[in-house]
């Protein structure tokens, strides 16, 4: 603004003595702050993001308030007195059939399943995707193309033969047997990101790596790995978010006491026994929802930086 | 004796042959140059040699050993790639040393190869820096150094100066010569570009569609191409041609071009030219002289349509026989278009093709 007046001036001031050089646009074009363009993109974006953060602030001041204040009925009002009851509440106390020990439980659960379903699946989708990529072996196609078909089946044909092969395998309503389903349904995705990934690295290096005398692991650990931090945080996002707030398979394949949290949230909240608990609910949600917040701000940054040193070309 | 020998060799991806029943010998401690456009199959044959590609057909032999289902590290083979290749998480002196630790040599002969390649190519204080912070220039240094270290018997070049910019290129092009007059190794060099071809082979072997056209040293190739091909390939600006037909006249030989005659009796023909034949004669610009208007033969007088000045020489082109021509000249001989000129040629070093079969006559 002050560049703005500045230049004003300079152009009053020469007006009595035409110079065509001095007078003339020079340098960078002025740009209004407040043209039409930019009330109309900024302006979309800030009901767009209003919209969406809307019913999160509603369930943040919600879970803050008592029940007394709630049945005044303003859900927009922020509470008057603020109290932690709900939270703990739902963290310790709240009552999932039988259970009184809150979400706790299903909080640990659910971690006792996402860690392990998500190094082993993308352990395993990575090393697919990079013999895939670079190791053509006879049948890849064949291979490849039976994982990506996999990826567009309907979860639900699927669940009942699933059923039987766990209990075949004794392992139907365990950790285990949940563990290993996530895994297997994340392998199509997985398998078709890093295979992607994988072969968008120049294949020199590859070439350089085998007359350098290295095998199918040094070269996918030495040389593959330390360059493909970026789409190992993308893998860990989609498959930590993805199981975390896996409900089907939670509930199918486990039995009440293995219950992840979200299924425990389920039936906290659907639960129809008493008075509804909108401050108790309300922090149930916003609690199991944490992880995968957590996880999109944590490595988002992450995201950013990998990208970053990948974009240097070696 | 042959370092590498590549026997009846063929490739095929599915339908499509890239290399055809290919047959070469490479002597030791020569350096050859597989030269041809793009899709001509000579970065195929390079990583045939390599180990790189499995071939269809064939036998690759290397220091007398069949090496055909060997694998590329068990070859005896450095290479060095056009993209440079170089591991960007590992430092230059991890790059040199990847492949001795992959092969468990000990560090003390690590240390003591890498200081020495290092020492060879001059990238000492670049030694604890990444790929990334290095230039193409000194990126490409660090990737024959990788060759280097591994003391090997046969280097393998894929178009190692392509990406860089003209200046690096012709200084790394010397450094890569003075390597080859210092270490005696054999070495393999892919280009499309003629100029590395000439100034570094000891033999060329110019190549299109899978087959090599001609294999010779570079002033065989560039002043008796063996056909209508390599003559056009080799040469910038590319040599004239002249599409005629041989005729006899008073013991002396002419290919009638046109309206226009060349005196071609003077011309080293392998068969002799048969009158009737159809032939196409080859002119280089720097073969062709320019007369000033009166001395020289009448019957070629030609006018000047545009003129290239390039500071060394001077590029005529000219229109004669009612097509263009291009002609080398000194560098101060000026002649503004339109200006008439007289042309005479040294027939001693034209070459002349059979129109049909294109083979040098």
């Amino acid at each position: 603004m002050l560049n703005l007046v500045a230049n004003n001036s300079m152009v009053t001031e020469h007006e009595e003595v035409p110079d065509r050089i001095t007078v003339g646009p020079s340098g960078p074009k002025p740009r209004r702050t407040l043209s039409r363009r930019n009330i109309v993109v900024y302006g979309t974006l800030i009901v767009v993001a209003l919209y969406y953060l809307l019913p999160l602030y509603v369930m943040f001041m919600t879970s803050l308030k008592g029940m007394p204040e709630i049945r005044v009925g303003n859900i927009f009002a922020p509470p008057v007195e603020i109290t932690f009851e709900p939270w703990v509440k739902a963290w310790a106390q709240a009552c999932t059939g039988l259970n009184c020990d809150g979400l706790s439980r299903g909080f640990w659960n659910s971690v006792r399943i996402t860690v392990p379903s998500v190094i082993i699946s993308i352990a395993i989708a990575s090393v697919n995707g990079y013999a895939l990529a670079n190791w053509r072996f006879k049948g890849a196609d064949l291979f490849f193309t039976i994982l990506i078909v996999g990826a567009f089946i309907p979860y639900q044909v699927m669940i009942y033969p699933i059923v039987i092969v766990l209990r075949e395998m004794g392992v139907y309503g365990t950790l285990t047997g949940l563990i290993i389903v996530h895994t297997i349904f994340g392998m199509p995705i997985l398998t078709l990101l890093f295979r992607n990934y994988f072969a968008g690295l120049p294949e020199e290096l590859f070439k350089a790596a085998r007359v350098d005398g290295a095998g199918f692991w040094t070269i996918y650990l030495k040389i593959m790995l330390p360059m493909s931090l970026p789409i190992f945080v993308v893998a860990m996002i989609l498959q930590v978010t993805g199981i975390w707030n896996d409900f089907l398979f939670g509930v199918v394949f486990t039995r009440p006491e293995y219950y992840p949290m979200t299924v425990q949230l389920n039936n906290i909240v659907n639960s129809v026994q008493g008075v509804k608990e909108y401050n108790v609910n309300m922090a149930a949600t916003l609690l199991t929802g944490l992880v995968p917040l957590t996880i999109y701000f944590i490595s988002g940054r992450l995201f950013v930086r990998g990208i970053a040193a990948g974009a240097v070309k070696g | 004796m042959t370092s590498v020998s590549v026997r009846d060799l063929s490739l095929n991806f599915g339908a499509i042959t890239v290399l055809d029943k290919l047959n070469l010998d490479i002597n030791h401690g020569e350096f050859l140059v597989l030269l041809g456009s793009s899709g001509c199959g000579k970065s195929t044959l390079l990583n045939c040699i390599a180990g790189l590609l499995d071939v269809s057909e064939g036998q690759i032999f290397i220091k007398d050993r069949n090496v055909t289902w060997e694998e590329p590290k068990d070859r005896g083979i450095g290479m060095v790639f056009q993209s440079y290749a170089l591991y960007p998480q590992m430092s230059v002196e991890k790059n040199l040393s990847f492949g001795l630790q992959v092969a468990r040599v000990p560090q003390a002969e690590i240390d003591k190869r890498v200081a020495r390649a290092a020492e060879i190519l001059q990238i000492q204080p670049l030694l604890k820096r990444k790929p990334a912070e290095l230039s193409g220039g000194q990126r490409q240094r660090v990737a024959i150094g990788r060759a280097l270290v591994r003391d090997v018997d046969v280097f393998l070049f894929d178009e190692p100066l392509s990406n860089l910019d003209a200046k690096l290129r012709s200084e790394l092009r010397v450094e890569i010569k003075r390597l080859h007059q210092s270490l005696k190794n054999t070495m393999i060099y892919v280009t499309h570009d003629q100029i590395e071809a000439l100034t570094l082979a000891d033999r060329i072997a110019v190549m299109k569609g899978g087959v090599i056209q001609q294999l010779a040293d570079p002033m065989t190739i560039y002043n008796a191409p063996e056909n209508l091909f390599v003559a056009g390939f080799i040469g910038s600006p590319s040599m004239n041609f002249f599409r005629g037909e041989v005729a006899a006249k008073d013991g002396r030989s002419f290919v009638q071009v046109g309206g226009v005659a060349f005196d071609v009796t003077g011309y080293p023909a392998r068969t002799g030219l048969q009158p009737g034949q159809k032939v196409v004669l080859g002119l280089r610009p720097e073969h062709v002289k320019i007369d000033e208007a009166g001395a020289g033969d009448a019957a070629h007088q030609a006018v000047v349509d545009i003129e290239e000045p390039m500071g060394a020489d001077n590029l005529l082109w000219l229109t004669l026989a009612g097509q263009s021509m291009s002609v080398r000249i000194a560098g101060q001989r000026r002649y503004k278009p339109g200006t008439a000129v007289r042309l005479s040629f040294d027939m001693g070093v034209a070459s002349i093709f059979d129109a049909a079969s294109e083979n040098r006559l």
